[in-house]
C-alpha cells in the first residue's frame, strides 16, 4: 500500500501487528451479535466455545510475533514490542482458562446473562492488551477503563445476587476514584511536558525535573503509582479485593485476579520505566548521580511491597472463606511481585515474568477446584475442602501442588519464582525487604498449610461421594499442573525461552540506561 | 558406579510409584513394597560404606549435572545438580537408610490410610538422603524442605489428638529455620557466585581468594561473615534444637505416630550438627573458632536444661523429648571444642542418638499402644508381664546413659575430651549432665519396668517377632559401634583433617 490510498496515511500502517487484539474484536462483536440473534432458550455455551476459539487463535498470532523486532504504528500508540508480547500471552492464557472454568462450572441459575458474560470477558481481554502494547498514556490508559468497565459488569453479571451487587458497586466507586487519582498524576506529566507519547515524556522530563519542578514529579508518580496499584490489588488501594473477589463469579474472580493484576503491572511497568528513564538526581554536596527510579523511588515501592505482603499475609489468616482468603493471598503476592520492581536489576522483566506465569498457573487452577468444590458444596467456605482427598484424590493432590507453588514450596514453579526474586533483593542488599518477603511466607504457609489440612486430615461431614470433574476443567488442571511443576523442576527452560526470545529490547536498554545511573 | 549416590536418593521415589498404582484394599502388598523399598537404599548405603575410601577425605561417588543457569547481562549464574559423600556425610546417610528401614515396620501397626503412610515415608527418605548426599546448597535446599513437607502431613494424619497442632507448630519452627538458610543462601550465591560446598568453602578460606583480600572490590568484611554465621546458627538451632527453639519438638513428640518421632529425633535433628559442620564450621572457620566459647556455653546449657526438665517430666515421651534436647546438646559440646577428638565426638554422637532415640520411642511406643499410657505413675512392672521388650529397654537406656561397651559412651567421651582439651571448666561444667541423664534415666525406665504392676497390666503380650527386628538391629548396630568405634571414626579421618585445621583447634 501506498500514500496514495484512499486511507490515506492509515493505509500506510502494517496493521498485521495488531492481529491479536483485532482477533479478540471481531471475536467479540461476532459473539455480540450471535448473543442477539439466537433464540432465548438456547444454550449460550457454543458462545463461550467460540469465544475461547478467538482466545487460541489470538494466541496463536500473538506467540508468532515472539522474537520480532519492535514496531510501532499509530504514532506510538500501539507499539508490538516484547514487552507486549510477553504480557500478551499472559493475558491470552489467564483469559482461556477462565473460558475453560466458565464452560464447565457456569450455572445458568447462577449467571443468567451468559452471552454477556463471555463476550464483556474478551472485551475486558481486548482492555488488557492495549494496557501491555502501548507507549501512549491516551491508549494506556482507555485500555485501562475498557478493561475495568468491563470487568465492573463482569463483577455484577449475578444480577439478582445480593452479594454480587455489593461487590460490584464497591469496585466501581473505588475503581472510579482511583481511575481518577491516576488520570490526575497523568495530567501533570501533560502539563509538564506537553505530550502523551512516553518517549517524548522520557525524553522532555529529565530537564523538567532538573529545572526546579522535581516535587511535580514526585506528586505525579504517587499519584499514578496510587491509583494504578488499585489494579494490582496493592496497598493502598487493596481494600476492595475480598469484597469482591467474595461477590464475583469464581471464574471472574479467577480473571480479576490473573489477568487484571498482571495487566497492572503491565502497565506500572512500561509507564514508570520508560517515563522516569532519563530522570536523574543530583546530589548536591557530592554531585553523585543517581537514577530517580531505582535509588529514589525504589525505595517507596519497596515500602508498598512490604506492606502489601505484611497486610495480606496476616489478614489472610482469619478467613474462612476461600475466596476472600485467595483475595489477601493475591495482595501478598502482588507484594512479592512488585519486589523487582522495587530492588531495579537487568534481571527485572525475567523475574516478573517468571513469577507471572507460576502465579498464573497455580492460581489459576486453585479457582478452577474451587469452582467444582464450592459448586458441589454450595459455598464457598475453606471447610467446604474437608475431606477432599477422599472424595477425589487427584483435585486434592493438584490443589496441593498449586497452594505449594505459592506458598514457595520446592519444586514448583512459585518456589523458583520467589528464589529468582530474591536474588535480586539481595544483590542490592536490600536485606529488609528480602527478610520480610521470607517472613512473610512463612506465615502464608499458615493458611495454605490450612487447606490442606482440610483436604487430607478432616474428613467431611457431607459424605464421601465422588465430585465429577468437567472436561474442559480437567484440561485446565492438567495443563496448569504440568506447567507448576515444569517450571519448577526446570525453571532454566523457562528462563532461557524468555531470555531468548523476549530481548525486551527497548523496555531493556530502557531499565539498562536507569539502571547505569 | 558414578550415579550410585543419584540412585539411592531417588530410588524410594520408585517405590512411591509402585504404592501409587495398588489398589487400597490390597494392604498386605502395600506394606510389603513399602518396606521392601526401604531395604534398597539401605543396602545400596552399605554398598557406598563398603566401597568407601577411607583415605581420602574428598567427596567419593561425585556425579554433576547442569541443571539451572540463570543469565545474567553476559554472564550466567549456575547452580547444578550434583552428588558426593564424604566421611562426614557417609555416617549419616547410613544412619538414615537404618532408622527408615525401621521405621518402616511401625506400619505393621497402621490400618487407616496405609498407602500415604509409605508413600510420605518414602518422600521423607528421598529428602533426607537428598540433604546428605548434595554437593551444592540449593539442592540442600530443595531436599531440605522434602523433608519438612512429607513430616507435615506425617505427624498431622496419624498421631494422637492434638496432632494437627503439633504439625503445624512443627512446619511454623521449620519454616522459619529454612527461611533463615534461603536468606544466607541467597546471599552467598549473589555473592560469590557459585553454591558448592567446596567452592564456597575455597572462597571463605584460601587466602589468595579474591574475596579475603582487603580493600579490594570483593573483599566480604568479617562483619559480613559474622552476620552469615550467625544466620546459619539460628537457622541450624532451630532444627537441632538447640534451647529456646525446642518447643517444636515437644509438642510433635507428644502428639504423633511412633515413625515421625522415630525419623525426626533420628534423622531429622541431626540436620542441625551435619549443617553446623558442613556450613559454619567449613565455611567460618574463624568465627567458629572465635565463637567456640559460646557454643560450649550453648551446648551445655542444652545439656543442663534439657537434663533437669526431663528429671521433672512424668511422661515418658516428653522426658525423652527433653532427653534428646539434653543429648544433641553433647554434640554442640563436640563442635565447640574445635578439635579432631570433638568433631569426631560430635558426629559419633549424632549417628548414636539417632540410633538409641529411635529405638527409645519405639519401644514407648509399643509400651503406649499395649498399656494406653505412658505415664510413668501409672505404669510399673512391666518386666514381669514383657520382659524381652522391658530387658531392651533397660539395654538401650543404659546406651543412652552412655555405659561402655555402647556406642554413647564412645560419644561422650570423645565430645568431652575435646573440649576438656580446649574449654576444661566449661566441659567440667557440663559433665555434670551425665550424672543428671543416669538420674533421670533410670528414674523413669526404672519406674515403668520395676516395681509393683497394675492388675490390668499383667497379661500383656511380649515383642512380636516383626517388632524384635528393629530392637535387634538399632540395639546391635549400637554395641558393634561401642566395641568397635573404629568402624565409624576410620572413614571420618581425613574428612575431618580437611575441616579441623582450618578452625586453627
Amino acid at each position: 500500500m501506498n500514500g496514495d490510498s484512499k486511507w490515506g496515511v492509515l493505509g500506510q500502517y502494517d496493521w498485521s501487528i495488531m492481529a491479536p487484539e483485532l482477533t479478540i474484536l471481531v471475536f467479540a462483536t461476532l459473539l455480540s451479535i450471535i448473543d442477539l440473534l439466537l433464540p432465548k432458550k438456547t444454550d449460550r455455551r457454543i458462545i463461550g466455545v467460540l469465544g475461547l476459539i478467538g482466545v487460541i487463535i489470538s494466541l496463536i498470532f500473538t506467540l508468532s510475533n515472539t522474537g520480532t523486532q519492535p514496531a510501532s504504528i499509530l504514532a506510538d500508540m500501539y507499539r508490538l514490542d516484547s514487552f507486549a508480547v510477553a504480557f500478551k500471552a499472559i493475558f491470552l492464557t489467564g483469559v482461556a482458562f477462565a473460558f475453560l472454568m466458565s464452560l464447565g462450572t457456569l450455572d445458568k441459575k447462577d449467571v443468567h446473562y451468559q452471552g454477556e458474560f463471555y463476550y464483556l470477558l474478551l472485551t475486558a481481554l481486548l482492555g488488557a492488551m492495549f494496557m501491555a502494547s502501548s507507549a501512549d498514556l491516551i491508549t494506556l490508559f482507555i485500555g485501562l477503563e475498557l478493561l475495568s468497565l468491563s470487568s465492573f459488569i463482569l463483577v455484577g453479571i449475578r444480577k439478582k445476587h445480593i452479594q454480587s451487587n455489593e461487590s460490584a458497586f464497591k469496585y466501581v466507586v473505588i475503581g472510579s476514584i482511583s481511575a481518577a487519582v491516576t488520570l490526575y498524576g497523568m495530567s501533570f506529566i501533560y502539563g509538564l511536558t506537553g505530550t502523551t507519547n512516553l518517549y517524548l515524556i522520557a525524553e522532555r522530563l529529565g530537564n523538567v525535573y532538573q529545572g526546579g519542578f522535581s516535587y511535580i514529579v514526585y506528586l505525579a508518580f504517587f499519584l499514578m503509582f496510587v491509583g494504578l496499584s488499585f489494579k494490582i490489588s496493592a496497598v493502598p488501594n487493596q481494600t476492595w479485593a475480598p469484597d469482591v473477589y467474595q461477590g464475583a463469579p469464581t471464574p471472574v474472580t479467577a480473571f480479576l485476579s490473573v489477568v487484571s493484576k498482571a495487566a497492572g503491572f503491565a502497565i506500572i511497568l512500561r509507564i514508570f520505566i520508560i517515563m522516569l528513564s532519563n530522570v536523574i538526581d543530583i546530589d548536591p554536596t557530592t554531585g553523585e548521580m543517581k537514577s530517580l527510579l531505582v535509588d529514589n523511588l525504589g525505595l517507596y515501592i519497596g515500602i508498598v511491597a512490604a506492606a502489601s505482603m505484611i497486610i495480606g499475609n496476616t489478614m489472610a489468616l482469619r478467613q474462612v472463606n476461600m475466596k476472600r482468603m485467595m483475595a489477601y493471598s493475591g495482595i501478598a503476592q502482588a507484594g512479592y511481585l512488585l519486589v523487582p520492581f522495587a530492588t531495579f536489576t537487568v534481571l527485572l522483566f525475567e523475574q516478573t515474568l517468571f513469577y507471572l506465569i507460576a502465579y498464573l498457573f497455580a492460581n489459576m487452577g486453585i479457582f478452577a477446584i474451587m469452582a467444582l468444590v464450592s459448586k458441589d458444596q454450595g459455598h464457598d467456605e475453606i471447610r467446604g475442602f474437608a475431606g477432599l482427598f477422599q472424595r477425589a484424590p487427584l483435585l486434592a493432590i493438584s490443589m496441593t501442588i498449586f497452594l505449594l507453588s505459592l506458598a514457595g514450596i520446592p519444586v514448583t514453579a512459585g518456589f523458583f519464582g520467589k528464589f529468582y526474586i530474591f536474588l535480586s533483593s539481595v544483590a542490592r542488599q536490600n536485606y529488609w525487604l528480602a527478610g520480610i518477603m521470607m517472613a512473610t511466607s512463612v506465615v502464608s504457609y499458615v493458611y495454605y498449610f490450612g487447606v490442606m489440612k482440610q483436604m487430607f486430615m478432616r474428613t467431611n461431614p457431607n459424605g464421601v461421594n465422588k465430585i465429577k470433574v468437567p472436561p474442559c476443567i480437567g484440561i485446565a488442571l492438567v495443563v496448569a499442573v504440568v506447567v507448576t511443576l515444569f517450571a519448577g523442576i526446570f525453571p532454566s527452560q523457562v528462563i532461557d525461552y524468555l531470555h531468548n526470545n523476549f530481548l525486551f529490547e527497548n523496555m531493556m536498554q530502557v531499565a539498562e540506561q536507569v539502571v547505569m545511573k | 558406579m558414578t550415579s550410585v549416590l543419584a540412585v539411592l536418593t531417588f530410588v524410594p521415589l520408585l517405590g512411591v510409584l509402585f504404592l501409587l498404582l495398588m489398589p487400597k484394599s490390597q494392604q498386605n502388598m502395600i506394606r510389603t513394597i513399602g518396606i521392601l523399598t526401604t531395604i534398597i537404599p539401605l543396602g545400596l548405603a552399605l554398598m557406598l560404606y563398603a566401597g568407601f575410601d577411607s583415605a581420602s577425605g574428598d567427596m567419593q561417588f561425585v556425579q554433576q549435572l547442569k541443571w539451572i543457569t540463570i543469565p545474567v547481562g553476559q554472564m550466567a549464574m549456575a547452580i547444578n545438580f550434583e552428588f558426593g559423600i564424604d566421611g562426614l556425610s557417609m555416617p549419616l546417610v547410613v544412619l538414615t537408610s537404618v532408622v527408615v528401614a525401621m521405621a518402616s515396620l511401625v506400619g505393621m501397626k497402621i490400618k487407616d490410610r496405609l498407602k500415604e503412610f509409605y508413600a510420605l515415608l518414602l518422600v521423607m527418605e528421598m529428602g533426607m538422603l537428598g540433604v546428605f548426599t548434595s554437593l551444592n546448597l540449593f539442592q540442600f535446599f530443595v531436599f531440605f524442605e522434602f523433608t519438612i513437607i512429607p513430616m507435615f502431613f506425617f505427624m498431622g494424619i496419624w498421631g494422637y489428638v492434638n496432632r494437627e497442632k503439633a504439625a503445624l507448630k512443627f512446619l511454623i519452627y521449620n519454616g522459619v529455620g529454612s527461611a533463615i538458610l534461603l536468606i544466607v543462601f541467597a546471599v552467598i550465591f549473589v555473592n560469590i557466585w557459585t553454591l558448592n560446598f567446596k567452592e564456597i568453602t575455597m572462597a571463605f578460606t584460601d587466602p589468595n581468594s579474591p574475596f579475603n583480600i582487603p580493600n579490594t572490590m570483593g573483599y566480604l568484611s568479617e562483619n559480613f561473615r559474622l552476620g552469615l554465621f550467625i544466620a546459619l546458627l539460628l537457622a541450624f538451632a532451630i532444627k537441632i534444637p538447640i534451647a529456646p527453639f525446642h518447643t517444636w519438638m515437644l509438642a510433635a513428640y507428644k502428639e504423633s505416630n511412633a515413625a515421625a518421632i522415630m525419623i525426626s529425633s533420628g534423622v531429622l535433628i541431626k540436620i542441625g550438627g551435619y549443617g553446623l559442620i558442613r556450613m559454619n564450621a567449613a565455611f567460618f572457620p574463624e568465627w567458629m573458632d572465635k565463637l567456640g566459647t559460646a557454643i560450649a556455653i550453648l551446648g551445655v546449657i542444652n545439656i543442663l536444661y534439657g537434663a533437669v526438665l526431663a528429671l521433672a517430666q512424668n511422661e515418658l515421651k516428653l522426658m525423652l523429648a527433653y532427653s534428646s534436647v539434653s543429648h544433641m546438646g553433647i554434640v554442640l559440646l563436640g563442635l565447640a571444642a574445635m578439635n579432631a577428638e570433638g568433631f569426631q565426638g560430635a558426629i559419633f554422637q549424632m549417628v548414636s542418638h539417632g540410633l538409641i532415640a529411635a529405638l527409645l520411642f519405639y519401644i514407648i511406643e509399643l509400651i503406649n499402644e499395649r498399656t494406653g499410657t505412658t505415664d510413668i505413675r501409672e505404669l510399673g512392672g512391666l518386666a514381669k508381664s514383657m520382659p524381652v521388650l522391658s530387658g531392651v529397654l533397660l539395654t538401650v537406656t543404659m546406651a543412652a546413659i552412655g555405659l561402655p561397651g555402647t556406642s554413647g559412651f564412645v560419644s561422650e567421651f570423645m565430645s568431652y575430651l575435646g573440649l576438656f582439651n580446649a574449654h576444661p571448666i566449661i566441659a567440667a561444667v557440663g559433665a555434670l549432665g551425665i550424672i543428671l541423664t543416669a538420674v533421670y534415666l533410670l528414674r523413669s525406665i526404672l519406674g515403668a519396668t520395676f516395681g509393683p504392676i497394675r492388675e490390668t497390666h499383667e497379661s500383656l503380650i511380649d515383642a512380636r517377632s516383626y517388632e524384635l527386628v528393629p530392637m535387634v538391629v538399632i540395639l546391635g548396630l549400637v554395641i558393634i559401634i561401642g566395641v568397635y568405634p573404629a568402624l565409624l571414626s576410620g572413614p571420618m579421618q581425613e574428612t575431618l583433617i580437611n575441616i579441623v585445621p582450618r578452625i586453627g583447634g
